[in-house]
């Protein structure tokens, strides 16, 4: 899962519901697991399957149009529980980018600490996001990490987006949070022995 | 300039500021449920790595539980297992559990508090969203992924960057029949599901000062419901003799050192929050949810409001939430029959919350055609139920009382509403599916769901006698 990021230019796949909570992304039934692996078969379920486990025709995941490893979503996506089997089904899936213009914040952590990157971009880019994917499904964006850019390639309009120098190194050069903590141990006692 | 009260605990507890990066910051208190802390442990397995500081973690385990016959083995061998693997992940890695079949085992949100764990001025983490129930006691307390509770149990800390901070003022005198509540989905609805995101809320005014702790609790529960990283309400003398006595609480000399750094947490009078609200309780009725989150409440005799003409993307997802309902546009929802009734969670699963609905249902009886769940939040709870008598009440109304566990919150365990059917929940979220597949949520407060379960139709409180 630590695959280092740097530029990834690919067709969306489009969600523009809002709202999308966690419950939908993955529900809760299928928290039941001790592992990280295998989520991605369940991502979205009860959208995508009907009550007797077929495929919902109309829903995009089994819409053979629309591919890519970059999800696109309507605002506030990730919202509720704090689970993060939502970012493993995202990413086992094979989703590398999702973009909205508004992330719930403890997923949007998630997401990051599992390697898959929120793109937040504006209402504007969003909404003309949607149409060129409506109009072309092979539409394709472009999501440069270096230089934080964004481009919807159909349109050529492009925009920069934020992420924290620190969580943008973690990303480009694979690394996650336990190995920079596990290199503060003397600070953590240290502060424990003022402290407590 | 004057300091919040989040500032002042968030600034004592970071290590060190990642420059353009998060804060690594100490984690005073760790809870951990069986859904959210396998692969954490794994991850520690992994790494070869021990819990850094394991007297600082408390689990029990409290989603996959079943509500009635705790003394057999859990019947679903997936949640049997996870269940099992919480019990050998503390036992291997030295952290207390509060097993299933022990005293102190309940939801992980109620028996933080009722113990003492929970204290102001910590910093207290849960890989669950509704750790800003502790927030109640003047913590900085929030929700986590399991990467984090796998940070947390390596080191103690964690990196979060620094939220920004609201203060949201309620203040006057409450209506009748208007509960915590009603409050918190008073403000969820104004603010909508996503509207406190990126913020830290402190909630303030008279009427916030006038709630009891578990009062309290409810309402730093939903602050995640408005997208809020955490809420919290400032301690003072309602806090302490809470917490006074309590088994983990500080005693003797460290109670009173206690206490007087306490009483200097509360926000100083010039400290300026990045965005504040207020609102009048005169102005809050019994509240309902209509649609699948949250934030689609309306008071409980209000027509469903159309959805905003301007907002065509929201139109959409809000005539989805409608269809999936079964509403429609200007429905008065009072009077539509109930199929089930659940008084519990870490929302409304406390002691007050049996009372509230214990008084209201005494010398009345369950309506018929309604199927009642009223599970405790804990083995306290439910101790304090028997001692109080609340459950002869309840029995003479036609009420069992289930054993304690996140039951039908969440469609984890047995505890799963059938699909098509449609609950009054006094729990936290109305997502779609969130009680079981198809199932269909209104939430509300345990009046509501109380008068509800005596008359079989959805009932405002104040219209029975």
């Amino acid at each position: 899962m630590k695959e280092k990021f740097s530029t990834i230019t690919s067709t969306c796949v489009p969600l523009p519901m809002e709202n999308v909570d966690t419950d939908q992304i993955i529900p809760a039934r299928f928290l039941k697991a001790t592992s990280r692996d295998g989520f991605g078969d369940n991502l979205f379920h009860d959208w995508r399957y009907d009550k007797n486990g077929n495929p919902v025709k109309d829903f995009v995941l089994n819409d053979p149009t629309y591919s890519g490893c970059i999800l696109v979503a309507g605002k506030n996506f990730g919202s509720g529980s704090s689970r993060e089997h939502a970012a493993w089904a995202i990413a086992d899936y094979g989703f590398r980018v999702v973009v909205s213009s508004f992330f719930a914040d403890i997923h949007k952590n998630n997401e990051l600490n599992n390697f898959v990157l929120p793109v937040v971009v504006s209402e504007d880019f969003l909404a003309e996001l949607f149409c060129s994917i409506n109009s072309d499904p092979s539409t394709k964006l472009t999501v440069d990490l270096p230089s934080q850019t964004i481009t919807n390639l159909a349109t050529g309009k492009s925009e920069t987006f934020d992420i924290n120098p620190y969580k943008k190194q973690c990303l480009m050069e694979g690394l996650d949070d336990i190995e920079y903590l596990l290199s503060r141990k003397a600070d953590i006692e240290a502060w424990e022995k003022n402290n407590i | 300039m004057g300091k919040t009260l989040f500032d002042k605990i968030w600034d004592a507890h970071v290590i060190n500021d990642i420059d353009g990066g998060p804060a690594q910051i100490y984690i005073d208190r760790h809870y951990c449920h069986e859904v959210t802390s396998p692969q954490a442990f794994e991850g520690l397995r992994k790494r070869g790595l021990k819990v850094f500081r394991p007297e600082k973690t408390f689990c029990s385990p409290d989603h996959n539980i079943p509500t009635q016959n705790q003394d057999q083995p859990i019947a679903d061998p997936i949640s049997r297992n996870q269940v099992e693997t919480l019990t050998r992940n503390a036992n291997e890695f030295g952290v207390t559990l509060y097993g299933l079949g022990h005293p102190k085992n309940g939801i992980i949100h109620v028996i933080g508090p009722e113990n003492g764990l929970t204290l102001p001025g910590y910093t207290i983490v849960c890989g669950d969203s509704h750790t800003s129930t502790h927030g109640a006691f003047g913590a900085v307390a929030f929700g986590i992924g399991t990467s984090e509770v796998e940070m947390v149990l390596a080191s103690q800390c964690i990196l979060q960057p620094k939220p920004k901070t609201m203060r949201i003022n309620v203040n006057g005198k409450l209506r009748e029949g208007v509960t915590a509540k009603d409050i918190a989905l008073y403000i969820i609805a104004k603010m909508t599901t996503g509207g406190a995101t990126g913020y830290f809320v402190e909630y303030a005014g008279d009427t916030i000062r006038n709630l009891s702790m578990e009062e309290r609790m409810t309402v730093c529960n939903l602050s995640i419901e408005m997208g809020a990283r955490g809420g919290m309400i400032a301690p003072d003398e309602i806090t302490f003799e809470y917490i006074n006595g309590r088994e983990f609480a500080p005693k003797g000399e460290a109670w009173d050192k206690a206490v007087a750094y306490w009483r200097s947490l509360p926000s100083d009078p010039d400290a300026i929050f990045d965005r504040e609200i207020s609102f009048n309780a005169s102005d809050i009725e019994p509240r309902i949810t209509f649609g699948t989150n949250p934030g689609m409440g309306i008071g409980i005799n209000d027509p469903i409001p159309s959805p905003d003409p301007e907002d065509e993307a929201g139109k959409i997802s809000y005539e989805k939430s409608l269809e999936y309902m079964g509403f429609n546009v200007g429905q008065i929802l009072a009077g539509i029959p109930v199929d089930y009734v659940f008084l519990g969670s870490c929302t409304n699963g406390r002691i007050e919350d049996f009372r509230a609905f214990s008084n209201f249902v005494k010398g009345k009886k369950k309506a018929p055609n309604v199927t009642a769940w009223l599970v405790p939040g804990s083995w306290g709870v439910d101790a304090q139920i028997r001692e109080e008598g609340i459950d002869k009440t309840l029995e003479d109304a036609g009420f069992e009382i289930r054993q304690p566990g996140c039951s039908a919150c969440l469609a984890m365990n047995d505890d799963k509403i059938p699909a098509g059917k449609l609950a009054v929940s006094t729990s936290n979220r109305n997502f779609e599916g969130r009680q079981g597949p198809g199932s269909r949520t209104i939430l509300a407060g345990p009046l509501v769901a109380a008068a509800s379960a005596i008359t079989g139709v959805l009932t405002d409180p104040r219209k029975i006698s």
